[in-house]
């Protein structure tokens, strides 16, 4: 296994190298005074300070020292002050929310992190549970509806299935309102006594004890948590569902039930562990498809997390903005692969003793 | 063990094991391939997609005849009816820019008066319209696509598998990194930081969706190339001195390349959605051009209305629903006649 984790290790930097040189390369659209914004905060107009600026951040160099000064940043000889430099996390100055592009990631990241965590836990603790029933009562109730569901549930696209939610619980019904907080309480959010020990709104109101502001963010956040998870509820359902089948087949089970082993411990100690190796990939998979999915899903739902403040850039074509957001969620995944493939190490019995 | 005495008389056999005429279509495909195929055609789902693509493809076609452009120069925009920015519900009179009437509107509307029959959207762009064109133009981009993500898949993936080691490695990690981005992030990027120089068009979306989306055909194409490259044909092409560019050519590609064809033929529904959503986001076409997640991005601005505008939404929803799951309802059976557990089972 040892070996296993460190060539897993190993192509980390490759693709860290990879990613950036990719987003490096698209970069490479822009006219080098557009690409100053990777640097300072007003790209000038007269030519003279434009010339100046392109010298002073090498933008006219070739290729692989504008790759390195982008990597590490431009120190001023005279200040020591660093300009630039993904490595250290500065992306440039976003046009658009005009502040840096970290900023405007920071402020918006815990927010996209909350309305992920409570979409995806529902669903590996849940939806592992019922593909496990649905596989073990075959074609019984559970079954027959997941069936359906997933049918019908990987066909809508998420901005459909949004606006459709949005039509029927908002308009109509008016129980589930788009946005991230009340006005009345955005304002309890904001002021000195509320304490963001987290920055994960509606952990933080928990830990406030102001279980009010905790349910008005559920109740703004149900329809995007039910958006963003849909695919991800049929996926797992079925996932876990067939490989639980074609675990109850094998011949170790049918050896357990013969030695005489109650059912409950067939399926819940034999079956279930083996079945849900598969489940377990998908879940970083999920993280990888949330991720991608909160672009959409928090535009239909005018929710202030990063995936909408991307698409907003990207609609304005302010493109420094847009490939920070990239180059961050590039950096994040590379992470939670990394992390599920290690983890799956542990839980495949076939990897962790080879 | 009466059975297992040869006797040279095989009466027995031949009852046990039918004899089955082999007709030419499947000699042609060869008995692999010839069971993808009648695979896809056997349960009710997949053959209600096929009904569902077929609807389509028709409309698709008969786009003229259905809803003839009232600027035939251009037929992909919307025609608008005023410019009010209030959507008028189905049945309104269409008074200003109303196409020719279609030969099927007076049968079956019995009148001979324009009316937006799905109603209209912000900016007084018809639905109906839109969603009759933008049904070519989910075929032209969902066409270009899978057509070119296919060829770059199908000759990375060749290469790959056929050079092995060290190319492979290489080719591979650049596929790792490919798909380190979420699909549909990494598309909306890349169409945003090439727009400003194509313009607004179908072009920037067609790239982004084009260059973030040959992997799966490569790593697909490589794999069966890695099968057939085992089989006892190619040693035997080999053993004879056979140049290695003509067995990859002749024997090898054409032997893998069937299962990848049919999977990127059913690729168009994902194209298509992608595409929409990329439109929805908005990036793309420029205003008013007829396809579906345009259409559906005209209701953005009116979320808090629905109600009483439901039709912005629910018709080319249900458009856009519709032509997934034909897609989708094929590929499910496509996924379980290509699973190796199932081979041999037909």
């Amino acid at each position: 296994m040892t070996t296993y984790i460190i060539r897993r290790l190993l192509l980390v930097p490759v693709l860290l190298i990879g990613v950036t040189i990719l987003i490096f390369g698209m970069l490479q659209f822009l006219s080098p005074i557009e690409r100053s914004a990777l640097y300072i905060r007003d790209v000038p107009k007269n030519d003279r300070a434009v010339e100046g600026v392109i010298k002073q951040y090498g933008l006219d160099k070739p290729l692989y020292v504008q790759y390195w000064k982008w990597l590490v940043g431009v120190t001023d000889a005279k200040t020591g002050v660093r300009k630039g430099g993904i490595l250290f996390g500065d992306f440039g100055y976003s046009r658009v929310a005009s502040q840096p592009v970290a900023d405007l990631i920071k402020n918006r990241f815990p927010n996209t992190l909350d309305l992920t965590i409570w979409a995806i836990a529902p669903v590996i603790l849940i939806g592992i549970w019922l593909g496990v029933q649905a596989a073990v009562h075959q074609n019984g109730i559970i079954d027959q509806a997941a069936r359906m569901f997933s049918i019908v549930g990987t066909s809508f696209p998420t901005f459909v299935f949004g606006l459709l939610m949005l039509m029927i619980f908002y308009a109509n019904l008016k129980w589930f309102p788009p946005g991230r907080l009340s006005d009345i309480y955005n304002r309890v959010v904001l002021s000195p006594d509320f304490h963001h020990y987290t920055k994960l709104l509606t952990f933080d109101a928990l830990l406030n004890g102001r279980f009010d502001i905790f349910f008005d963010a559920i109740r703004h956040m149900f329809l995007p948590i039910l958006t963003l998870s849909y695919i991800s509820w049929a996926t797992f359902l079925r996932v876990t569902r067939s490989s639980m089948l074609e675990t109850l087949r094998m011949e170790y089970i049918t050896t357990a039930r013969a030695k005489g082993l109650p059912e409950k411990d067939v399926i819940y100690k034999h079956a279930q562990p083996n079945a849900m190796i598969p489940a377990i990939t998908l879940a970083g998979f999920s993280v990888i498809g949330l991720l991608g999915g909160v672009v959409i899903t928090e535009t239909v739902f005018t929710y202030p997390g990063i995936g909408q403040a991307a698409a907003q850039a990207a609609a304005q074509l302010d493109v420094v903005t847009v490939l920070g957001f990239a180059l961050f969620n590039g950096f994040i995944l590379i992470v939670s692969n990394l992390v599920v493939d290690v983890l799956y190490a542990f839980v495949d019995p076939r990897v962790r003793l080879s | 063990m009466a059975e297992m005495n040869p006797t040279g008389d095989n009466t027995l056999l031949r009852e046990t094991t039918a004899l089955r005429e082999i007709g030419w279509f499947e000699r042609f495909l060869g008995p692999e391939n010839y069971r993808i195929l009648t695979g896809l055609l056997k349960t009710p789902a997949s053959i209600f997609g096929f009904i569902l693509i077929g609807l389509f493809v028709l409309i698709a076609v008969a786009a003229p005849l259905i809803m003839p452009p009232t600027t035939p120069n251009d037929p992909y925009k919307i025609p608008r009816d005023g410019f009010s920015p209030n959507p008028q519900p189905p049945g309104t009179e269409w008074k200003r820019n109303a196409p020719p009437l279609p030969f099927w509107y007076k049968p079956i509307m019995r009148s001979d008066k324009w009316v937006h029959i799905l109603g209209t959207s912000t900016g007084q762009y018809d639905i109906f319209y839109g969603i009759i064109w933008g049904t070519r133009t989910a075929f032209r981009t969902g066409f270009i696509v899978v057509i070119l993500t296919f060829l770059i898949g199908t000759i990375i993936g060749a290469i790959s598998s056929y050079y092995g080691g060290a190319v492979d490695n290489v080719i591979m990690r650049i596929v790792d990194v490919f798909l380190t981005l979420p699909f549909i992030l990494a598309a909306l990027i890349l169409a945003a930081v090439i727009t400003p120089r194509f313009g607004k068009s179908l072009f920037p979306a067609i790239i982004a969706l084009v260059t973030f989306g040959w992997m799966t055909y490569a790593r697909l194409i490589r794999g069966d190339i890695l099968s057939v490259k085992q089989r006892d044909y190619v040693l035997a092409a080999q053993v004879i001195g056979v140049k290695d560019s003509r067995i990859l050519l002749r024997h090898i590609i054409p032997n893998a390349i069937f299962p990848t064809l049919v999977y990127a033929s059913l690729g168009i529904g994902d194209v298509v959605l992608s595409f929409a959503a990329l439109s929805f986001l908005g990036i793309g076409t420029e205003i008013g051009y007829a396809d579906w997640g345009q259409v559906l991005s005209f209701a953005r601005n009116w979320i808090t209305s629905l109600n009483t505008y439901w039709y912005i939404i629910v018709w080319p929803g249900i458009t856009l629903v519709l032509f997934v799951m034909g897609w989708n309802l094929v590929g499910d059976a496509l996924r379980d006649v290509l699973d190796p557990r199932m081979r041999g089972k037909s």
